[in-house]
Parts: structure tokens; C-alpha cells; sequence
């Protein structure tokens, strides 16, 4: 029995480690094949440079990581409040009948494959955007629009777990000293919950800017410095989905470099997540 | 039961509390006298609490409880409808069993009564937080850490701080709901020496566990058992010549 015991511990060990192992192979991986481009042409030239030409050898990223913060601040503009709202909702406000429906609804909004989004930004937001405010349509406005909404799962199932997980006498003792529901939620549940409404909205951020599949089909994948929200833009992981099926040489290694860029926003983002949701309110 | 002076500031007639099936409170009749201690003791879940609850309508909270009777402030029905929770609860202020200061500084939490009763001018909310620190015996501690976050105040002192956010509102009645039970006898001492202080302007209802902090600091009392309440006399009384041999057993210390 003891014998056992100790082989399904082993085992389980390892299946734990073996996933560990395969985070650092990937990263290992990316940072060998991206890395000796990005020491060729230099970092400056790689992160600040305007121009991506494969066919001339420029690989320049500016542009790409310009887009993919605007993409990701627009659909922050609108999953924050959105989504926050969602959570006060959830957690203050609604009959816990309706709840019990409305967040299998939000799961399931998690569980839809990105395709799907893009799909729909296609074919209804890109015309609507094209009609009604001139441009392409394929443009950072209907990226953000998408990501919005691709944001909001997770901005509310955090939002709403951090302002349930408050001691319940914050609210009654708010309630107590006369102030109204709107008070007590607005200047006492919301300010107690900040370190989680705010890691939620970092997690978000992380999603919006790893999201490739939508953004490929909704933003038009123009290489050039975006000036407005309707124009055409490129993000890096759209680069990278666009042209690694036929990219080889520097190229080949251009697109893992691109890898590495996001590697490191990512990494921060996460990083400034956990930490600040570890925080205590102190 | 002797209703003489002094004037009742609330009287609470024929109150009957339900948790869903569950009959929590059974035809309490009972008058809070105006700027006396009122205490109220009993066994664990005899229903003392939820009554302090029913006082300022906090019982609300929780879904599917149901109240019949009547309870007047100052001669006023506070379950008729039309009443003004919100207002209502700022006359009946309350203070907690534990201290739940809010996650803010020290400032912060006694200015947030005034903040939401709409006072906005900076001299006047300072004002208001040092006096009302004064007045709960905590200004000497904490008038040089203002800022400072208050769950990093001692249990007594966070106490004291819910106290002092409680006056802030400017309350009539004060109901608290065992203050002392998470404290230490020294912080519970200071409680009560605040108790007699706040008496001098303040009605006040406090629900305890502890037998000898009802005789020390009450001139009524009233004992709670399985939803009833059963004897209402003056503290004195009471403790001395309890009517109901249950009353008897439980303050002389034989309740099982």
C-alpha cells in the first residue's frame, strides 16, 4: 500500500513538473530563435523602428506594439466600466435567481472561441463602423470594440469574487452610519475591493493584448504607425500569425523576436497582477 | 414592569420577528428610556441581537425575515411605510460586536458619516472628526496618525474609532451589539468609562454576554430567553430581586 501511495506521489510530481518544464522550453525556445536577430539589427532599431519589410531585411516593431496598447486601451475604455458595473451587479444588487443565470451566461462568454468574435466583428461591426464613420472598417475601433468584449468574463468574475470576498460588516456597518446602498458600495465595498478590481483589469489586459485570432480578422493588418481609431493596425501577435506560415531566415526569426517583445509585456502584466492581488488591505 | 420618569425615546409594542418559519422574536413589549443605558442579556440565540437589529431596521439585510409590531422613535412607527431607512439610521446609530473599521485611514472613517450626510467643506469635516474622536476618549492616541490606516489600531482602539464614526452622524440612540466581547478588560474598561460619558447626551442599548458589564454600566435591564423577553426591570432589580426564577438562574450564574 505505502509502495503505492509513493508512485501515484512520483507521478504526480512529475506530471506538475513536466508543465513547468514545458513553459521553460517554450520560453528557452523563443528567446534562442528571436533573440540573435534582435542582436543583429540592434534593440533600438528592432523596438523603436517604424518601418517592417521583410523582403528589405527592416524589422522594425514600433508600429506593432503602438497597436496593440491602443487596441488594448480601447478595450479597456470599454470593459472597465462595463465590466465593473457587471460585478456591482452581480454581487450587490440583482435577486439571486437572476444571478444564477446571468453567470453561467458570462462563463459561457469566456468559453466562445475567438474566432467566433472575430467572425461576428466581421461581418456586423466592421460595416457598421465603415458606414457610420467613414475608413476601411477593419480598424483599432472595431479591435477594441471585440476585445471589449472578450475582456468582460474576465474583469467580472474576478471584480465580483473580490467584492464578495469582503467581510460583510463593511457593509452593514456602512449602512448602520446611515449611508445609502449606492454610498456604502461606491465609497466603502469598491475602495476595500481596489487590489482585485484592479488585478482584474490587469488580467484583462494581458488577454487583450495575447488575443490573435479576432484581431487578425477585424483589424486589417496594415503595417504602418496607426494616427486614429479607424485606421488599419497591426499588433504583434497578429505579425506573428500573419506571417509565420511563410517566413523563413531573419524573417523567420523577426516574428519569434516579436514573440520575445510580448514574452515581457505579458510577463509584467502578470507579475503586476499577482502582486497586487497578494496585497492585503492594510 | 414601573414605566415612570425618565421620558421613553423608544417603545417597541406587541414585536414579533420571523426568519423564513423560523419565529425568532415572540410579542416583545418593551420602552428605551431617553439617555439611560438600556442593556439586554440572555443566553446565546435568544434573540437579543436580532432585536438590537430591529431597532434600526439592519435586520433588513438578510432575506426572507418578516416583522409584525410596532416600534416607535420618538412617538414615530419606524416600520410604517414611507419611512426614511436611510435617515432612520442615522438617528439610531450602531456599534458592532467586532470593531469593522473600514479599510481607510483614520480620518477617513469618522469623516465618512459626514461625507455621505453631504458635508463637504474641509474645515467642517475636520472639526467633526476631532471632536467626534474626542468624545469616544481617542483623540490623545491618534491625533498624530491620522492618515495612518485604521486596522492598524489595537482592537479597543478600533472600537473606540467605531464609536467615534458613530457619533460623527450625531445619533440619538446608540445600539451596541457586544462591543467588548473581542476586547480585553483593559479596553473594555475604557468602553464603559465612554459609556457613561456618552450617556450624558445619548440613549443607549447595549446587547452583552457579560453578566457583570450589564450591573456595572446599565439602569435597565432586560433578559432575553428563547425569543422572549421575559423580565424588564431596573438593573437593580434584576440583579437583586429577580421576579422569574430564570432571570434568577441565569444573572446569579445556574443557567446550564
Amino acid at each position: 500500500m505505502a509502495m503505492k501511495e509513493k508512485i501515484i506521489e512520483k507521478i504526480l510530481l512529475l506530471t506538475a513538473f513536466s508543465s513547468i518544464f514545458i513553459l521553460g522550453l517554450i520560453t528557452f525556445f523563443i528567446f534562442k530563435e528571436g533573440l540573435p536577430l534582435i542582436l543583429k539589427i540592434g534593440i533600438k532599431a528592432f523596438l523603436l523602428g517604424e518601418k517592417w519589410i521583410p523582403s528589405k531585411g527592416l524589422f522594425g516593431v514600433f508600429p506593432m506594439i503602438v497597436s496593440s496598447f491602443w487596441v488594448t486601451f480601447g478595450a479597456l475604455l470599454l470593459g472597465i466600466p462595463l465590466g465593473l458595473a457587471c460585478a456591482i451587479f452581480l454581487s450587490e444588487l440583482i435577486p439571486p435567481s437572476v444571478g444564477l443565470l446571468l453567470r453561467p451566461a458570462i462563463q459561457l462568454l469566456a468559453a466562445i472561441p475567438s474566432v467566433i468574435y472575430g467572425f461576428w466583428g466581421l461581418i456586423v461591426l466592421v460595416p457598421l463602423i465603415q458606414n457610420h464613420f467613414g475608413g476601411p472598417g477593419l480598424s483599432i475601433l472595431a479591435g477594441s470594440l471585440v476585445l471589449g468584449f472578450m475582456i468582460l468574463p474576465t474583469i467580472i468574475t474576478i471584480s465580483e469574487d473580490s467584492l464578495k470576498a469582503l467581510p460583510p460588516t463593511y457593509k452593514a456597518g456602512a449602512l448602520a452610519l446611515g449611508a445609502t446602498h449606492w454610498q456604502t458600495i461606491w465609497r466603502v465595498l469598491i475602495p476595500a475591493a481596489r487590489s482585485g478590481v484592479v488585478a482584474s483589469v490587469i488580467l484583462g489586459m494581458g488577454r487583450a493584448i495575447g488575443e490573435t485570432m479576432a484581431m487578425i480578422m477585424i483589424l486589417g493588418n496594415a503595417v504602418k504607425m496607426p494616427t486614429s481609431f479607424l485606421d488599419s493596425a497591426r499588433t504583434l501577435t497578429t505579425n506573428i500569425g500573419i506571417e509565420m506560415g511563410y517566413a523563413s531566415g531573419d524573417h523567420r526569426q523577426a516574428l519569434f523576436a516579436t514573440g520575445v517583445v510580448l514574452f515581457f509585456i505579458i510577463m509584467a502584466l502578470n507579475t503586476l497582477a499577482i502582486s497586487l492581488s497578494r496585497r492585503r488591505v492594510h | 414592569m414601573t414605566e415612570s420618569n425618565p421620558p421613553l425615546k423608544m417603545e417597541v409594542r406587541g414585536l414579533h420577528f420571523y426568519y423564513g418559519s423560523n419565529h425568532a422574536l415572540k410579542n416583545i413589549n418593551i420602552v428605551i428610556r431617553d439617555r439611560q443605558i438600556t442593556a439586554l442579556i440572555g443566553p446565546s440565540g435568544c434573540g437579543k441581537s436580532t432585536f438590537l437589529r430591529t431597532l434600526n431596521r439592519l435586520n433588513e439585510l438578510i432575506p426572507q425575515t418578516r416583522i409584525e409590531g410596532t416600534i416607535r422613535l420618538d412617538g414615530e412607527d419606524i416600520y410604517q411605510p414611507g419611512t426614511d431607512v436611510v435617515a432612520l439610521r442615522q438617528r439610531v446609530g450602531m456599534v458592532f460586536q467586532r470593531p469593522n473599521p473600514f479599510p481607510k485611514s483614520i480620518f477617513e472613517n469618522v469623516a465618512f458619516g459626514p461625507r455621505v450626510l453631504g458635508v463637504h467643506t474641509k474645515s467642517k469635516i475636520e472639526e467633526k472628526v476631532e471632536q467626534s474622536l474626542k468624545a469616544a476618549a481617542l483623540w490623545p492616541e491618534v491625533s498624530d496618525r491620522l492618515h495612518l490606516n485604521a486596522l492598524g489600531l489595537t482592537l479597543g482602539q478600533q472600537q473606540r474609532l467605531c464609536i467615534a464614526r458613530v457619533l460623527a452622524v450625531q445619533p440619538e440612540v446608540i445600539l451596541m451589539d457586544e462591543p467588548c466581547s473581542a476586547l480585553d478588560p483593559l479596553a473594555t474598561l475604557k468602553i464603559e468609562e465612554l459609556m457613561q460619558e456618552l450617556k450624558k447626551k445619548y440613549t443607549i442599548v447595549i446587547v452583552t454576554h457579560n453578566m457583570r458589564q450589564a450591573a456595572r454600566t446599565s439602569g435597565w435591564t432586560g433578559f432575553f430567553h428563547l425569543g422572549e423577553l421575559l423580565e424588564y426591570a431596573t438593573t437593580e432589580d434584576i440583579f437583586t430581586r429577580p421576579q422569574n426564577p430564570q432571570t434568577e438562574n441565569y444573572v446569579t450564574g445556574r443557567y446550564g
